[in-house]
């Protein structure tokens, strides 16, 4: 058995868990497909949450998944210390799962986009970026329609100062999100949301023109196998 | 419900006690003779049922039946190919790629429901063609878009293409598609008939495709996906109303509404369903929904199917069975099983939350009977509806102005002297400016598979099925028979194959409006070499007819044409058509479109590493013109831009260089001489210089001869754009030789700006800024 087995949730709608699968085997981790309809966290060491429309992003991006059989078992699993990297559809999931605060809202511009776009490391310290220097600047893809990150002042405030902002969006804001947020992490820091798309960037064939969202897998299989 | 029971629908029983009975035939866009033949198969007047099923299958839509006689040559015509596995006739055509897999395209329009509901109308012309890709088997694996719309200023043309966008956008990224290419074209001919053409592409192993076919007595006939309600039946309702007095059922909406959520529910249910191997024939509900799919697929089967349509579930409860038979809904398929399968197949789609029902079963009848509260509403031959219907010759004739419009040559039209400000003005202008304000809206990077996407030259995909949804490893059980050590595959250890497939569409109306026969090659040469360009070899050819009203003879010449030249082009160049769509009446009233054969083609790589990028990838690297450039402003877009000119003659269509150009760009792609290529197309040579500047911000330094007006601005065909090695540049200046291809150094790549020796030097950054400002400004 591998080291460390990362789980890859598929709820009706995801789109990017093959990719994320991909990505995890990459990097020497083992990919475990779990599914939205079983309790069952399969004993992975560490969760990702995929992008994607789960449910067709009814009601809400991400309000009807968080209430999946998987989630009953996955809240608690969070809460508890277990790593969890949610992108674009998951970080809205995390957010309606009330593991990370805020919301994500629909795109100042009113489209969606797809691009590459420049981000710097704000938090090394977390499960999924330590692999990078703080400060680091990456180029990773987005796409989506609601990625506009909002939150009360307080909480802003308090992300800000309790080093919760773990990526922030150079050059244009891509979406209009308050203080360029493109990701942030719960405040044990084991929970990560980002709207940009790690696993879109892994191969230099295919993808973004970078490989810079390696450092997303190899930073959670460092940490595995490290502790 | 208890409306649904208060009437009784027509029977066959009552149709034969009534034979005299007045039937909305013409309504339904039937004609007379068309109705009498109906009677005639029959030996009585059709139930409503019945005529609804007929009108809807003998539609032009449907049966083809103005187009039939010339689309013919596709096949008599046909190259020998080892590649085709399934051709023209099917849901799409199947083509070999090689290592055990094969792909199937298509494309199809959905042009009139993108004018009068674009976001609609366009999200359901992705969910129609992605349905026909997986009703053969396959996972569908990526989407492009043909689009023309009116003048880019016109106050419609603000309605319509961002809805058109949105509508692509919004459903293709909902399904998980990457879309990595297409057109975006703008001409005041399409104001009222925007072109909206989808193409998706999807993959399979050799040995697992399905077909649409109902064999074997007793087995199931599983109706499954969204229900049906009154979508796109605005026809069926003036049989409901023929019937009963209901003033609700008078007005239906006449365009469909997709829901993506349901259609990816859809592709994962039914790879599974294909996985499990409890399908023995499938086929996809669009265009004539349940008619269509149960005349079809009984048809091609032993002959016979028993449908009790009471059982179809209904979004309505109030439809009429005339409108069960005719409603597009969307999101649906319709599969034949055998019985003991059937409990495994609901299994599977419960797992998906897709409903499904059974609703009939194959019989060997040679009947397709149906039954509406216990009574027959439906007996009729199947073949006669689904193969049998009218066919027509149109007559057709040259247009009165075509000659004055070929005499009328842009030889007469002022040339310019400076020739910078004439590259940004066409660089700037809406067909050659960037599309990115619409290609960003649309997701490129899902699968992880996408090699190229826009801007490149043509999309490329590698070939990989190793993760499936939910991340188990939907290959193992077809795992290919041999891996290969490339060096790709080393990186990751997972591939395999090294294959990859890539894409190209293409079309000129203004080339066609010339000349038909010329623009319909023009279209299928540009595509072709758009593959090459990247390395790949082109294989095959899907196809987007858009013309006019075949009633106009006029129209019915440039249709002629068009095929006739396409077809004669597939034959010399070696790629066979596989399927397509044809689409008249694009016009408003008495005035048609420019005549738009859209062709798309798919060529493969065997190594998707030796891919080659689009533009000018490094500096220092030797710039290089291949191909000969002729005198040709026939409707090109300098003349377009500059003078709002269209006549004369398009450039000649010289399929033989053509071959020889793509098997240059193959060979040296093979031996990994080019490090960029750019084909030249519309603008010239002086649009394809820019968009390699721009590609990654290299500039270029390039010498040209004595006519540099027409060396940058002339649409000669059979022209790429190459950057190669200089250590190399001799290996492939004699692989040019050895295939008789003109090779022209130009000069090198490097520095900030495009400099053409003597003439312009425009920094890349206006380059840029001209490129990228069009669009948005427009659209917002």
């Amino acid at each position: 058995m591998s080291a460390a087995r990362v789980g890859i949730v598929t709820f009706p709608g995801t789109l990017d868990d093959q990719d994320a699968a991909r990505a995890v085997h990459l990097v020497g981790a083992e990919a475990v497909p779990l599914w939205h309809a079983d309790h069952d966290l399969k004993g992975v060491d560490a969760v990702f949450l995929p992008g994607g429309f789960s449910y067709g992003d009814y009601l809400r991006c991400g309000a009807i998944s968080r209430f999946a059989p998987l989630m009953d078992e996955l809240i608690p699993a969070a809460r508890a210390g277990l790593p969890v990297l949610g992108t674009c559809n998951g970080f809205q999931i995390l957010c309606e799962a009330h593991l990370l605060p805020g919301a994500l809202t629909r795109n100042a511009s009113l489209h969606y986009v797809c691009r590459d776009q420049r981000l710097r490391i704000e938090q090394a310290d977390t499960p999924w970026t330590g692999a990078f220097a703080p400060g680091q600047e990456i180029t990773l893809p987005i796409k989506h329609g609601e990625g506009r990150y909002v939150a009360s002042a307080d909480t802003l405030a308090a992300l800000e100062s309790g080093g919760q902002v773990v990526v922030r969006y150079l050059g244009d804001n891509p979406n209009g999100s308050l203080n360029d947020i493109a990701g942030i992490s719960n405040e044990a820091g084991n929970v990560v949301g980002l709207m940009p798309h790690p696993e879109h960037a892994v191969e230099e064939l295919v993808g973004a023109p970078s490989t810079d969202g390696v450092g997303f897998f190899t930073s959670i299989l460092k940490k595995l196998v490290n502790t | 419900m208890s409306e649904r029971h208060s009437i009784a629908a027509d029977s066959v029983q009552r149709a034969a006690e009534t034979p005299d009975e007045q039937m909305p035939f013409a309504e339904l866009g039937m004609k007379q003779d068309e109705y009498d033949r109906v009677k005639e198969i029959l030996g009585r007047r059709p139930t409503g049922s019945e005529l609804a099923i007929y009108s809807v299958m003998w539609s032009e839509h449907c049966s083809y039946k103005s187009s039939k006689v010339h689309l013919k040559q596709f096949a008599t015509k046909a190259p020998k190919s080892e590649a085709l596995l399934v051709g023209m006739g099917e849901n799409a055509g199947v083509v070999d790629i090689g290592d055990g897999w094969a792909a199937t395209f298509k494309i199809e329009s959905h042009n009139h429901p993108s004018y009068v509901e674009p976001h609609q109308g366009a999200a359901t012309g992705v969910g129609g063609i992605v349905r026909d890709i997986m009703s053969m088997g396959a996972r569908p694996i990526a989407v492009m878009d043909s689009l023309r719309f009116g003048g880019a200023d016109a106050v419609d043309t603000r309605r319509v293409l961002p809805g058109v966008v949105e509508g692509i956008s919004h459903y293709g990224n909902c399904l998980g598609l990457p879309n990595i290419g297409g057109e975006v074209v703008f001409d005041p001919c399409y104001i009222g008939n925007p072109l909206v053409n989808a193409l998706c592409v999807g993959l399979l192993r050799k040995d697992q495709i399905k077909l649409a076919t109902a064999p074997g007595p007793g087995n199931q006939v599983v109706l499954f996906g969204a229900s049906t309600g009154p979508d796109g039946i605005g026809g069926a309702s003036v049989l409901a109303s023929a019937t009963f007095e209901d003033e609700s059922h008078a007005k239906r909406p006449a365009v469909q509404v997709g829901d993506p959520f349901m259609e990816k529910l859809l592709i994962e249910c039914c790879l599974e369903l294909y996985a499990a191997d409890v399908v023995v024939g499938i086929q996809d509900l669009g265009a004539a929904g349940v008619s269509c799919a149960t005349t079809e697929l009984a048809a091609k089967g032993t002959g016979g199917m028993r449908v009790d349509l009471n059982l179809v579930p209904l979004r309505d409860p109030s439809l009429r069975p005339e409108e069960i038979l005719m409603s597009e809904s969307q999101e649906r398929m319709m599969a034949v099983v055998r019985p003991a399968d059937v409990p495994a197949f609901m299994a599977i789609c419960e797992k998906w939350d897709v409903p499904a029902t059974v609703i009939g079963e194959v019989t060997d009848t040679g009947r397709l009977v149906m039954t509406w509260d216990g009574e027959t509403i439906v007996d009729i031959p199947p073949g006669t509806a689904a193969d049998e219907g009218p066919v027509y010759e149109r007559p057709f004739h040259e247009p009165a102005g075509q000659a004055a419009l070929n005499i009328d040559s842009p030889d007469r039209l002022d040339r310019p002297t400076d020739l910078r400000a004439t590259l940004l003005q066409l660089l700037g202008s809406p067909n050659l400016a960037s599309k990115e304000w619409v290609t960003s809206q649309y997701d490129r990077y899902v699968r992880s598979n996408t090699v190229l996407a826009q801007p490149a030259d043509a999309g490329m995909l590698r070939i990989s099925e190793r993760w499936s949804s939910g991340g188990e490893s939907e290959a193992r059980a077809n795992e290919p028979r041999s891996g290969r050590d490339h060096e790709h595959e080393a990186i990751d250890g997972a591939e395999p194959t090294t294959r990859g497939i890539a894409l190209a569409t293409d079309g000129n109306g203004r080339y066609a409006r010339l000349d038909p026969y010329a623009g319909a090659q023009l279209a299928l040469a540009e595509a072709y070499r758009n593959v090459a360009v990247t390395g790949a070899k082109p294989l095959a050819v899907t196809n987007c007819l858009n013309f006019g009203s075949p009633e106009d003879p006029e129209v019915m010449w440039q249709f002629a044409e068009a095929v006739r030249g396409l077809a004669d082009a597939c034959k010399i160049l070696g790629v066979p058509v596989t399927g397509g769509n044809v689409s008249f009446y694009n016009q408003t009233g008495t005035t048609a479109i420019h005549p738009t054969p859209v062709v798309g083609v798919l060529g493969v790589i065997d190594d998707v590493a030796k891919r080659v990028r689009t533009g000018f990838v490094a500096e220092g690297l030797r710039v290089a013109l291949l191909g000969e450039t002729l005198e040709e402003f026939g409707g090109s877009e300098w003349a377009h831009v500059a003078h709002g000119h269209l006549g004369g003659l398009p450039p000649v269509a010289d399929l033989e260089a053509e071959q020889a150009l793509a098997t240059v760009l193959v060979e040296a792609a093979r031996r990994g001489l080019l490090e960029g290529s750019h084909d030249l197309s519309d603008g010239g040579l002086a649009i394809a210089l820019a968009e390699s500047c721009l590609a990654r911000g290299v500039g270029a330094t390039v010498t040209l001869g004595e006519d540099p007006f027409v060396e940058l601005f002339s649409e000669s065909a059979g022209r790429a754009l190459v950057a190669v090695a200089p250590e190399r540049f001799e290996e492939f200046a004699a692989l040019c030789g050895d295939h008789e291809v003109p090779c022209h150094g130009l000069g090198v790549t490097g520095g900030t700006s495009l400099v053409v020796e003597g003439v312009l030097e425009v920094p890349v950054s206006e380059l840029r800024d001209r490129h990228s400002a069009a669009l948005p400004a427009l659209f917002g």
